[in-house]
């Protein structure tokens, strides 16, 4: 099974070289999307496969001479491998279509199936080498796509900070892995794994895993990057980025802290929770607040890592009291949401993707009416706005309903810092849950439903055949997802067994598909009953309704409380629809400003009201620290303009330094 | 087959009843102004004049708008069956528990909303706006009180929860007041009553619910103002069966339930709803309408309050 990935990592490489040399060819991004998409769907076959199967190695005699790279393939990478190859399958299929209109495909090309092979090695790495070679090929194989418009100067700023702050994670993965090979030095996963550093390394192991993947993945205050960095890049590769490389630094997460350190003590649940609540919250208000399409879908990202980071968290706290059964329960609640999230992040963005091809702009107030003009990529985004908000009978409530029946399995746990963080978080969840359905409410109702609110959205019409084939295909997985969470469980019960030596109960036993996570007394969901029922009384109620009173129906002018204007600048925009969320939250991660400029009474000047927002994240973390950066670097700069010998004089001054330090420690 | 009718029944029962509790309130609120106000059964002939009419659409609506009505009366009815009114024991209660129902609520409001901006008119962008204000302090708090709820009884289960209301002795805890305080308030900011919303008005700029609804006409408009009543019903059927469970048949989940308990759970259901509706209708006549921004602090309120009632719950746990 294992060769067989590897054979597609190569296989991604050759189609990279094949888009550097096609790239201005008209074939050259059918060939590309249509290789990566076919290899996708074999290691999304393979990562199944290995989700059932026992783990399988593969010694590659590349990388460092006389080491190799190590290559591993157990349930828990099987299932990212799955999830990695099902978004980037519903990536590639999306861009046979959306990149065809693409002005300068050779530099998109040769980086995206680079792009691939980076997330899918570092599933596969089995020691340190070849994991942070891995990741760093993502890292820069993502920067290059970011950059893929690099004249716009937005974008080159946001690739200047996705680059620091790129670096910045595999730095501390970096230095993580050092902590724990420990004084062996042997970076293989196996000897990690049997080592046990002491607890004060273990410790700042984990920070630094958290700190790594947690920056990769968007958890805040380290997420600033994501909301420049995802949108610059064209549609197909920012849901590659948001729906599958966050889910890939979450692997590096979840593989350092739940399987090479091997159990961490409860303070740093308590830290993961907190996090991961807090992201939740922040990232759904900046959402809420963003007109931009798609860096509202970036903040949305945000949001979402946030949930599966409060899940990974509940996790941590029950393993470390020693209730494995719960720790199953909430660890298989995350990687359902992960596995959502990539579904209708995707799904989202490639919406996003067709109207931006469509109308050209990703202004959520230049648009509106798009339901009527592009019919099936609006109810496919419809889809995955109810997915998103966490609505029954969608895949996000599910998921949701999993990680609050966690919430609320064990209050009796010992210690006093999850007795508040846990009851807490199950606040905060269910705040951003309420908050990303006001968001979604927003982005659907001002962009899809309403009057155009420019020519471009008047006349816009429906994107290509692929394209469409992507979002209803995701669409069809959210609902079905939703429908069928027991699939989906039982799916997860061999990657939980296999991290946390425990997995929820069989849920496809069930005569009627019920989800009962713990007991039925305790509670249960019937998502396909509940959908059923759902309908038959709407259908039965419109049936009913029609054959008892009136079947009539007239068109007319919009009644409007009898003052209708035929402007469409008078609907709300997406700034007055956010106005009153925007006020009641103050705070929370942004300050507002509002100016009202009121002429006196006589004057015939225009009164005018406008607001400036302030992310509070940026102002107190981020400009002091590139102000002291800055200001350290001025005053290093005397050491650039020095002769030879001073040079010199320096290396042998820090050589005996070293020397004396050595002879110290011994 | 017994569960089954009672199932049935209930269904039938939360919406036949639901337009005459909304009739009840107008009544009470129409004799403390000392006027006869309409008949009881009003509402009921408001939806047989409704569901007669032809439907008026607007030009621009879209095929969402059409469906929005019976998509919002579904997701509400099935909700409101998953709700015990006189008897637990339903027989698809275990297809839902009590975040699936807020979940549904959710749903319905969240196609409300969009069906409000269909149109494309300021009216409907400012009701959906306020709507999703609103919603997004009364959910999370509505959350909150299931919490409170579940982690006493220790299921999320409707029906077992009330079984356990109504056997175990749970005496007076400060978690459920607190819960019960944050439950009215959502329950009175959801169904877009005073001090939250006025139910009464059509052309005020402080409207929420109606300004969404403005643009349905006959039929349409019909479902929209039923679902309306049935969310009311559910609430106070769910305050009842949580908070005040005397009287509702079932106790032990499995044991056969009497036809006479069956009766005797109708009964105190029936003064139950009275009850519910007279006091609801003073509790109208006896405050103002709120500024829309002086909301989020009432609203906010119960989700502090519910939130207290968690941490308490979870704080005195293994002590």
């Amino acid at each position: 099974m294992i060769d067989l990935v590897a054979a597609a990592i190569a296989g991604f490489c050759v189609l990279a070289v094949a888009g550097g040399l096609l790239g201005r060819a008209a074939a050259g991004h059918f060939l590309v999307y249509g290789g990566c998409l076919l290899l996708c769907l074999g290691t999304l076959g393979a990562g199944l496969a290995a989700m059932m199967a026992p783990p399988t190695t593969l010694l590659l005699p590349l990388g460092i001479p006389w080491i190799g790279v190590h290559l591993r393939l157990d349930a828990l990478s099987g299932f990212f491998l799955f999830l990695v190859g099902l978004g980037s399958a519903g990536a590639s299929l999306f861009a046979i279509g959306y990149a065809a209109h693409d002005e300068q495909p050779q530099r998109v090309l040769p980086f995206y199936p680079l792009f691939l092979a980076g997330m899918h090695l570092v599933l596969l790495a089995d020691d340190a080498f070849a994991f942070q070679f891995a990741w760093e090929l993502m890292s820069l194989a993502s920067w290059a796509l970011v950059l893929a418009q690099h004249r716009d100067p937005a974008n080159a700023q946001a690739g200047f900070v996705y680059l620091v702050m790129a670096v910045f994670s595999g730095l501390a993965m970096l230095l993580s892995f050092a902590l724990m090979a420990g004084g062996q030095g042997s970076f293989a996963f196996d000897a990690m794994r049997a080592s046990h550093p002491a607890p004060i390394l273990a410790a700042v192991a984990f920070g630094l895993a958290l700190v790594g993947a947690g920056s990769k993945a968007g958890l805040v205050p380290l997420h600033v990057w994501l909301p420049l960095a995802h949108p610059a890049a064209p549609s197909h590769v920012s849901a590659l980025m948001s729906g599958v490389m966050t889910k890939v630094a979450l692997y590096g997460f979840i593989r350092v802290v739940f399987d090479l350190l091997g159990g961490v003590p409860w303070w740093a649940a308590t830290i993961v929770l907190v996090l991961g609540g807090v992201t939740a919250v922040v990232g759904v208000l900046q959402a809420m607040l963003e007109r931009d399409l798609k860096r509202l879908l970036a903040y949305s990202t945000v949001e979402n890592i946030g949930i599966v980071f409060v899940g990974l968290g509940l996790a941590m706290a029950f393993r470390a009291n020693g209730f494995v059964a719960g720790a199953a329960l909430a660890f298989t609640a995350a990687l359902f949401h992960a596995l959502n999230h990539t579904l209708f992040k995707s799904l989202l963005f490639f919406g996003a993707g067709a109207v931006l091809t469509v109308t050209g702009t990703r202004d959520i107030d230049q648009l509106g009416g798009l339901i009527k003009r592009m019919p099936v990529t609006s109810a496919a985004v419809l889809a995955g706005c109810l997915a998103i908000s966490a609505l029954p009978p969608m895949n996000g409530f599910a998921s949701e309903w999993l990680t609050f029946q966690a919430v609320l399995l064990r209050p009796e746990l010992p210690q006093w810092g999850l007795k508040l963080a846990i009851p807490a978080d199950g606040a905060l969840l269910a705040l951003a849950a309420a908050l990303a359905a006001a968001c979604f409410v927003r982005m659907f109702g001002i962009a899809f439903l309403g009057r155009p609110r420019s020519i471009e959205a008047a006349i816009a019409h429906e994107v290509d055949r692929w394209s469409l084939g992507a979002m209803v295909g995701f669409g069809t997985l959210a609902l079905l997802a939703g429908l069928f969470p027991g699939v989906v469980i039982d799916l997860l019960r061999p990657v939980s067994k296999a991290v946390l030596g425990a997995s929820m109960p069989v849920q496809m036993g069930d005569p009627w598909m019920t989800t009962i996570p713990v007991e039925a007394s305790r509670s249960s969901y019937n998502a396909a009953l509940l959908a059923l029922f759902v309908a038959l009384s709407g259908g039965l109620a419109a049936v009913m309704v029609k054959r008892l009173g009136s079947r009539g129906l007239r068109r007319a002018p919009a009644w409007d409380c009898g003052f209708p204007d035929p402007s469409p600048m008078t609907q709300y925009t997406g700034g007055s629809f956010a106005q009153p969320v925007q006020r009641v939250y103050e705070g929370l991660g942004y300050q507002v400003r509002e100016h009202v400029d009121m002429p006196p009474p006589g004057a015939t000047r225009a009164a005018r009201f406008s607001t400036t927002r302030s992310d509070l994240v940026w102002d107190w973390v981020y400009r002091p620290l590139g102000d002291w950066v800055g200001r350290i670097a001025g005053a290093l700069n005397v050491l650039q303009f020095l002769t030879i010998r001073r040079y010199l004089g320096f290396v042998f001054v820090a050589l005996i330094v070293l020397l004396l330090a050595l002879a110290l420690w011994q | 087959m017994r569960d089954f009718t009672i199932q049935l029944l209930q269904m039938t029962l939360v919406l036949a009843l639901a337009p005459l509790l909304t009739g009840l309130v107008r009544k009470v609120k129409a004799r403390f102004q000392r006027r006869l106000g309409p008949p009881l059964i009003q509402p009921y002939r408001d939806l047989r004049r409704l569901i007669g009419k032809d439907v008026v659409m607007a030009e621009q609506a879209s095929w969402l708008f059409r469906v929005a009505p019976y998509a919002i009366f579904g997701c509400i009815w099935v909700a409101a069956a998953l709700v015990p009114t006189f008897a637990t024991g339903l027989m698809f209660s275990w297809s839902g528990d009590l975040i699936v129902i807020a979940g549904l609520l959710g749903t319905a409001r969240f196609i409300q909303a969009l069906a409000g901006m269909d149109i494309g008119t300021s009216f409907g962008g400012i009701g959906a706006s306020r709507e999703v204000m609103i919603a997004s302090l009364a959910e999370p708090a509505m959350i909150m009180i299931i919490f409170s709820v579940a982690l006493i009884a220790g299921s999320t289960q409707l029906s077992v929860v009330a079984d356990h209301m109504l056997t175990a002795h749970v005496g007076l805890r400060v978690s459920l007041a607190l819960a019960l305080v944050a439950l009215l308030i959502v329950a009175l900011a959801e169904n877009a009553r005073i001090p939250a919303d006025n139910p009464a008005t059509h052309l005020e700029l402080t409207m929420v619910h109606e300004a969404m609804v403005l643009e349905y006409s006959g039929r349409h408009l019909a479902m929209i103002e039923l679902g309306a009543a049935v969310k009311l019903l559910l609430y106070m059927s769910m305050i009842a069966c949580i908070f005040f469970p005397l009287g509702l048949a079932g106790g032990l989940s499995g044991a056969r339930v009497s036809v006479a308990a069956l009766l005797l759970g109708a009964a105190t259901y029936a003064v139950k709803l009275v009850i519910g509706g007279a006091l609801l209708g003073t509790f109208e006549m006896s405050i103002a309408k709120m500024r829309v921004f002086r909301l989020p602090n009432f609203v906010g309120g119960a989700l502090m309050l519910s939130l207290l009632g968690v941490l308490l719950l979870f704080v005195s746990r293994g002590m």
